[in-house]
């Protein structure tokens, strides 16, 4: 498969079009004939990404790289950053506001959910810098994955 | 069953989709929280939702859910009509409450997202 990227902007607190980014990297990978059950991992982890930059950072945008064996979903945002990934990480543990769990979010159930669906997944946050998480799929069914 | 003989089983009204209500339904999953529904296997199956937000339907497409019931007459606004339409995701209100409406499936034979009764 040829390589193929794909570039997507994500505006913070715009709700009406949060998601659509992800919407289109799973439309793309349909078109592909992609295995369904990897679609929708890679879907889950593009859409929760997305939302994250849309409640919690500040502008940023989506890269998703299509390798001849691997994927990866890079999402950048210029927002105040993660302090304290491990924490982030915990099932459970949230800084939504009340009007974003209002709308069904803030269940801290978002990163938690990416590492889970992802084959790989790296979160770097210097401080002062914004965020930046990738995470990586294997394409090929001998790469393994959850 | 079809997603015909739910509509009908919850004395609903169709606001998008109404060319997919021969749709097979086995599973449903009854949630508010966007993330529970990301986090299950929902693939075909029938969400319950009192959310009417264009993130229930984004949601919804994302994690492969078969169509839509917004329960407790919930009539969401035309830009979320208009995007199940666009997404190809069927969307019917029924004015009950998501626990009979629920109910109503259960005693149906459907089951939860993990084939449980």
């Amino acid at each position: 498969m040829p390589g193929l990227t794909k570039t997507f902007f994500i505006k913070a607190r715009d709700f009406g079009h949060a998601g659509e980014a992800s919407i289109r990297v799973q439309q793309i990978l349909k078109s592909m004939h992609l295995d369904p059950a990897l679609t929708r991992r890679i879907a889950v982890c593009s859409y929760e990404g997305e939302m994250n930059v849309v409640m919690h950072g500040a502008d940023g945008q989506l890269v998703m790289t299509m390798g001849p064996d691997s994927l990866e979903l890079d999402i950048r945002d210029g927002g105040p950053g993660i302090p304290d990934i491990e924490l982030a990480m915990r099932p459970g543990w949230s800084t939504a506001s009340d009007d974003q769990r209002e709308m069904g979010f803030g269940a801290g159930m978002g990163l938690p959910n990416m590492k889970k669906n992802a084959d790989g997944i790296t979160i770097e946050c210097p401080p002062g810098r914004g965020t930046r998480v990738r995470m990586r799929f294997h394409l090929k069914p001998e790469g393994g994955g959850p | 069953m079809k997603l015909a003989d739910i509509v009908r089983k919850l004395d609903a009204s169709v606001l998008a989709g109404s060319d997919r209500l021969g749709l097979e339904i086995t599973r449903c999953g009854a949630s508010d929280l966007m993330s529970d529904i990301l986090a299950s296997l929902a693939d075909g199956s029938l969400l319950l939702t009192g959310l009417a937000t264009l993130q229930t339907v984004r949601t919804a497409s994302i994690a492969g859910v078969g169509a839509i019931v917004l329960v407790r007459g919930k009539t969401p606004p035309a830009d979320v009509r208009e995007l199940a339409a666009t997404q190809g995701l069927p969307l019917i209100s029924t004015p009950l409450s998501m626990f009979v409406a629920c109910g109503r499936l259960h005693a149906c034979g459907l089951t939860g997202l993990n084939g449980n009764r």
